[in-house]
């Protein structure tokens, strides 16, 4: 049983078939990468799984369970975790604020004790001050804790995006484009941190444009092209499927590539 | 070490328990006294809008609604069914708590301009029930709140009065701090700016942004019920739409999401009308020009800007 699920999911706006028909199945410890030509529908796919959006068709399941249309508070619940495109951050926080909100679900302190402060309060900010320091540490943000997170760079954020959902535990990751904006350097230790992440269990779904991280890091690879299922397979397949080439490049490219290619 | 101290919650605590504490010796007549203690009531009921506004970022144009609520029940209570005073105020409180809740669910669906239009229209209904309901609220003119007797001592006069709404004031700053500073405030702190993220952490976003309602309409219920019983008269006026924005001005003067700065945005607007009486007709426009500066120079508010200033020196 895949640990995250999804069967023949669709949705329409307005006329528009945004994600038609398209299904997949990611595995405990595997990096599962979803490519595609802009527009192809990946971010409203992920939107989908992880219930921003409720889908017309289809089943999203976790390790057999029927997850739905479940609010995202309660998919998080559940072990969904994820990083946006276009950054979720809590600008006016501090970075390190922004990790502990992710610690949210590990948090034990009632309404009462927070408001009479009562030292389970106070306990409960240290225990989650720690984690988030640690996961701060492990993305490599430690020296930017106590800056506020509006004054950090894109490529910083995007790391800091990733900590805020390490810092739920989550058993399926879904990061969307985790790489964007990104300078090589900073690129390598995402990939890294990925393949750690994924080392440690947790199922990765992936969205990313730079198309050698994909290759380096995925072990399999999903195509979408007009929010239908193209192609699917391990990397080294994907890459020389002629459709996924004809898709990406066009009809014209792909003849300019044959003939660049002799 | 400046810059902890001057972001711990004792501190804050500190300083507005000496400002309180030194008042009394500096006030030349029982005057300023009385005029002090209105601004503590208001600091308290915009103290529930620093939870709603400063923290879950919730706007609402209504709130003077739930001080009605909080106003009313000490008068009606003790003139139509015997009951001590005190024990209206903690039934007010519950009144406006459990009305929040009812209201809320449906109306904190909505965002922004929605919300803030939504919130609009209960506080007009709030007030209009105050002004025809006059079997029980003495309609238009309002009603008289009867004396209040604690321990069978009697409290009346400005210096009593300041103490208690000081002492209230005080208790109330200290549970906003503490809200502030826990897991649920970081929680509304976070759907203030990003309701997505803030859902994608596990976070109940509708559950905490009602949280938060239902806490701002307690502490406005607690504020008009002191406000009552110190004036011994309460008119649909105090639930009237004028006094929702004034209580928004506040908070947003004083600073947003700053204890703080409740207390300073109160001081401002219930300060300066008094101050600027010698200018006659000229007063209100007067008192709408300086907000107006005031935004212009200090978008972020009084405190939090004054607080900045004062990191930027120290360190």
């Amino acid at each position: 049983m895949s640990l995250l699920s999804v069967e023949g999911i669709g949705i329409s706006f307005g006329g528009l078939v945004a994600v038609d028909n398209v299904g997949f199945n990611v595995e405990a410890g595997q990096v599962f990468s979803i490519i595609g030509p802009n527009g192809a529908g990946k971010t409203t796919l992920f939107n989908l799984v992880t219930g921003i959006y409720k889908p017309l068709r289809g089943r999203v399941s976790m390790a057999g369970e029927d997850v739905t249309s479940l609010a995202p508070h309660l998919l998080a619940k559940r072990g969904m975790s994820r990083t946006f495109q276009n950054l979720q951050i809590f600008f006016r926080m501090t970075a390190l604020e922004n990790v502990m909100v992710g610690r949210h679900m590990a948090e034990r302190s009632s309404l009462l004790s927070d408001i009479l402060g009562l030292p389970t309060a106070g306990r409960q900010n240290a225990l989650t001050r720690d984690a988030a320091m640690a996961l701060l540490a492990r993305v490599g943000l430690t020296d930017v804790a106590e800056a506020t997170a509006g004054s950090l760079s894109y490529g910083v954020l995007k790391r800091l995006e990733i900590a805020r959902a390490l810092a739920a535990e989550p058993k399926v990751l879904l990061l969307d484009e985790p790489a964007a904006g990104c300078n090589a350097v900073e690129t390598e230790a995402i990939d890294h941190l990925i393949g750690e992440i994924a080392k440690s269990g947790v199922a990765v779904v992936l969205i990313e444009h730079d198309m050698k991280l994909v290759m380096k890091i995925s072990d399999r690879v999903l195509v979408l092209a007009q929010g239908r299922h193209l192609a699917e397979g391990p990397p080294r397949e994907v890459r020389e499927n002629p459709a996924v080439i004809a898709a990406y490049l066009g009809e014209h490219g792909t003849r300019e590539a044959d003939r660049a290619h002799g | 070490m400046a810059a902890k101290l001057l972001n711990s919650r004792l501190a804050t605590l500190v300083f507005l328990a000496i400002i309180i504490g030194v008042i009394p010796y500096l006030a030349p007549s029982a005057f300023y006294l009385r005029v002090a203690a209105v601004v503590w009531v208001f600091a308290l009921a915009a103290l529930g809008l620093t939870v709603l506004m400063g923290y879950a970022g919730q706007v609402s144009l209504g709130h003077a609604g739930f001080l009605g609520i909080g106003g009313y029940a000490v008068a009606i209570g003790p003139a139509q069914f015997g009951l001590h005073p005190a024990l209206c105020l903690l039934i007010g409180a519950v009144i406006a708590g459990v009305l929040a809740f009812l209201v809320g669910r449906p109306i904190l669906k909505l965002k922004g301009y929605y919300l803030a239009i939504a919130t609009l229209g209960f506080g007009v209904i709030l007030s209009l029930v105050f002004h025809s309901e006059s079997q029980w609220t003495g309609g238009p003119d309002g009603m008289q709140v009867a004396r209040v007797t604690l321990f069978g001592w009697r409290l009346s006069g400005s210096a009593n009065w300041y103490w208690v709404t000081g002492g209230a004031l005080l208790i109330g700053a200290w549970l906003a701090l503490n809200i502030g500073a826990s897991p649920t405030g970081r929680a509304l702190k976070a759907l203030h700016d990003s309701e997505v993220a803030a859902a994608g952490s596990g976070i109940d976003v509708s559950a905490k942004k009602l949280a938060a309602f239902v806490i701002g309409a307690v502490y406005a219920a607690v504020a008009g019920g002191l406000l009552a019983a110190m004036n011994g008269l309460i008119t649909p006026d105090a639930a009237g739409f004028m006094h929702s924005i004034e209580l928004v001005a506040m908070v947003i003067i004083g600073g947003l999401g700053s204890v703080l700065g409740a207390v300073v945005g109160a001081a401002f607007l219930v300060v300066l009308p008094q101050a600027l009486t010698f200018m006659h007709d000229y007063e209100q426009a007067v008192l709408g020009f300086l907000i107006m500066a005031f935004m212009i120079f200090l978008p972020a508010g009084i405190v939090p800007t004054v607080r900045k200033w004062l990191l930027e020196r120290l360190s």
